[in-house]
């Protein structure tokens, strides 16, 4: 019997090579190449991010393009954010009511709502379910037009793509975000007060009046406009993922993938610089 | 139907007045990640003419043509158009001598979420923007209707045929009313009748428009209908270029064995 378990037949089994330790030189090979990979792709991103900066702010507009993407990342994305919005207004319901009837501050509930709605969850979940959808579509797009030449004939026809396909789609992410947040607050807040409203007898005035009261634009102002550099990050790097892609239908997969999970640890990643910004100048 | 012999009598003359060269290729070297695809490569087009660039697949025949529109850069060497250096130029310079420049790609590339028509008119909505809505639909259904597809304006890229899709791609780079055209194997991977369509089509833009035009090729029969020199391509340089009558005369190993294979 051969090591395979499969009866030894000459020249059909040849000997399995030895499984060990990686030679040293192979290991700092493998790192090597992720150190360069690492900041080659930094170094992609930063060129095309100022390709399509000079594109953007140089004429001629794309203003049919940009309209079209308005309506695709924001009329678009409306249900799903909404949807969304609604869950995570009723599952904060919940919680807090739980939470806060355990230390007795049942009166600080639409205040709680009103503020972790605003705050923290409604920007972070509209751009988390954006860049799921749009990130995901603008990437495979972009990486379709791609392998197919489409870019190219894009270019051939002396048609600046950075300027027809990036910008735009960047601008309408930026564009885009903060209204998409503030659908997701309201939808967050109406289901959060529903679901206290079934509960116990809570007007929504006075749910509101109550979680707005003494709130200034200062505290909710800066936490919807931060997501106009989620947009920035999700237009980004979907364009770039999806605008250097090579490899045909495993190429165009691997960009939609690497569109949506970059785009959403990065803008987690921003969110932490976000916050500290805004509590440092917006305190 | 047009055959290798009677191309004398079908293709247009070149204009051999002009002193600079409509697209100058010279000694141009181009690698992908340490193969060497074109090696020292030198061509040059006039003003109504057309060059065929022939050759086995791999040879750098269709980098050639990208690096002539621009879409990569050479290594070294210099690509002229109207005696303007391409190399280095910015994206918006190089805008204004792609729009003198028409390419239809080896797969067509056309537009798949776009119809036949606003494919056609595509570059005519980003170019003349000056130019009537009405003007602008007449323009491409008379591209359309030269290239014999005025019935299938409405048809998603997806719902024609290969030789339809390149007839549309066809149509698409004549829109700007190039004074060169590009065209990457423009009769591969069709059946004979198709072609021969693509052929004559050819031919009969050539005659109308009188461009300087480079078609790449490995299909000897198309080359020699259309093309009134040819040139071989192997290993990444010129083997031999002339007429048709030249390569069959020629004693070179490489030319005779690619003209029995063809």
């Amino acid at each position: 019997m051969s090591d395979r378990g499969f009866p030894a037949v000459a020249g059909l089994n040849p000997p399995l090579p030895v499984r060990g330790i990686e030679p040293l030189s192979t290991v700092t090979g493998y790192a090597t190449k992720l150190f360069n990979g690492f900041f080659e792709w930094f170094g992609g991103l930063g060129i095309f991010s100022w390709r399509v900066l000079c594109a953007a702010v140089t004429p001629p507009y794309e203003w049919r393009e940009l309209i079209r993407q308005l309506d695709e990342v924001g009329s678009k994305s409306l249900p799903l954010v909404a949807m969304a919005g609604a869950a995570i207004g009723v599952i904060l319901s919940l919680e807090a009511r739980y939470s806060l009837s355990r230390f007795g501050a049942k009166s600080m509930f639409p205040a709680t709502l009103v503020y972790s709605v605003i705050q923290v969850m409604g920007p972070v979940i509209t751009g988390l379910v954006v860049s799921g959808r749009v990130g995901a579509g603008m990437g495979a797009e972009l990486a379709s037009m791609k392998v197919t030449e489409q870019i190219d004939a894009i270019e051939a026809s002396a048609i600046n793509p950075y300027r027809l396909l990036a910008a735009t789609r960047i601008l309408a992410c930026i564009l885009m975000l903060p209204l998409l947040t503030i659908a997701t607050d309201a939808c967050a807040l109406m289901t959060g007060w529903f679901a206290q409203a079934m509960v116990e007898p809570l007007s929504f005035h006075q749910f509101i009046a109550n979680g707005f009261n003494g709130a200034t634009f200062s505290a909710f102002l800066p936490q919807t406009l931060k997501t106009a550099v989620y947009g920035l990050i999700i237009g980004l790097i979907a364009c770039f993922q999806g605008m250097r892609t090579r490899g045909g239908a495993a190429g165009v997969g691997r960009a939609a993938t690497n569109s949506v999970v970059l785009a959403s640890l990065f803008l987690i990643l921003a969110d932490v610089v976000l916050v500290k910004f805004i509590l440092v100048f917006f305190p | 139907m047009a055959t290798a012999y009677d191309i004398t009598a079908k293709q247009a003359e070149p204009e051999q007045d002009s002193p600079v060269p409509v697209v100058a290729v010279e000694n141009v070297y181009k690698s992908f990640a340490g193969h060497q695809v074109l090696n020292g490569i030198s061509l040059r087009v006039g003003k109504g003419e057309t060059l065929a660039v022939l050759g086995r697949s791999g040879t750098g025949k269709s980098v050639l043509l990208r690096l002539i529109i621009g879409l990569d850069t050479p290594d070294s060497g210099s690509i002229c158009i109207h005696g303007q250096a391409i190399a280095g130029l910015a994206l918006d310079r190089m805008g204004e001598i792609r729009k003198k420049m028409g390419f239809l790609f080896q797969q067509a590339a056309l537009y798949d979420s776009l119809t036949v028509q606003e494919n056609v008119a595509f570059p005519l909505e980003h170019h003349r923007r000056d130019m009537p809505k009405s003007e602008r639909a007449d323009r491409v259904r008379q591209l359309l209707a030269e290239v014999g597809l005025e019935t299938d304006i409405d048809k998603m890229p997806s719902d024609i045929s290969g030789g339809m899709q390149k007839r549309v791609g066809l149509a698409r780079a004549l829109a700007l009313e190039p004074e060169i055209l590009l065209l990457d194997e423009p009769t591969a991977g069709l059946d004979p009748i198709s072609s021969s369509e693509i052929n004559e089509l050819i031919l009969k833009l050539q005659k109308e428009r009188r461009m300087a035009s480079i078609v790449v090729t490995h299909d000897l029969h198309s080359a020699s209908t259309i093309a009134g020199r040819l040139a071989l391509l192997n290993e990444g340089d010129v083997v031999i270029e002339g007429t048709f009558e030249d390569l069959q005369q020629s004693d070179i190993g490489f030319v005779k064995e690619f003209l029995k294979q063809s």
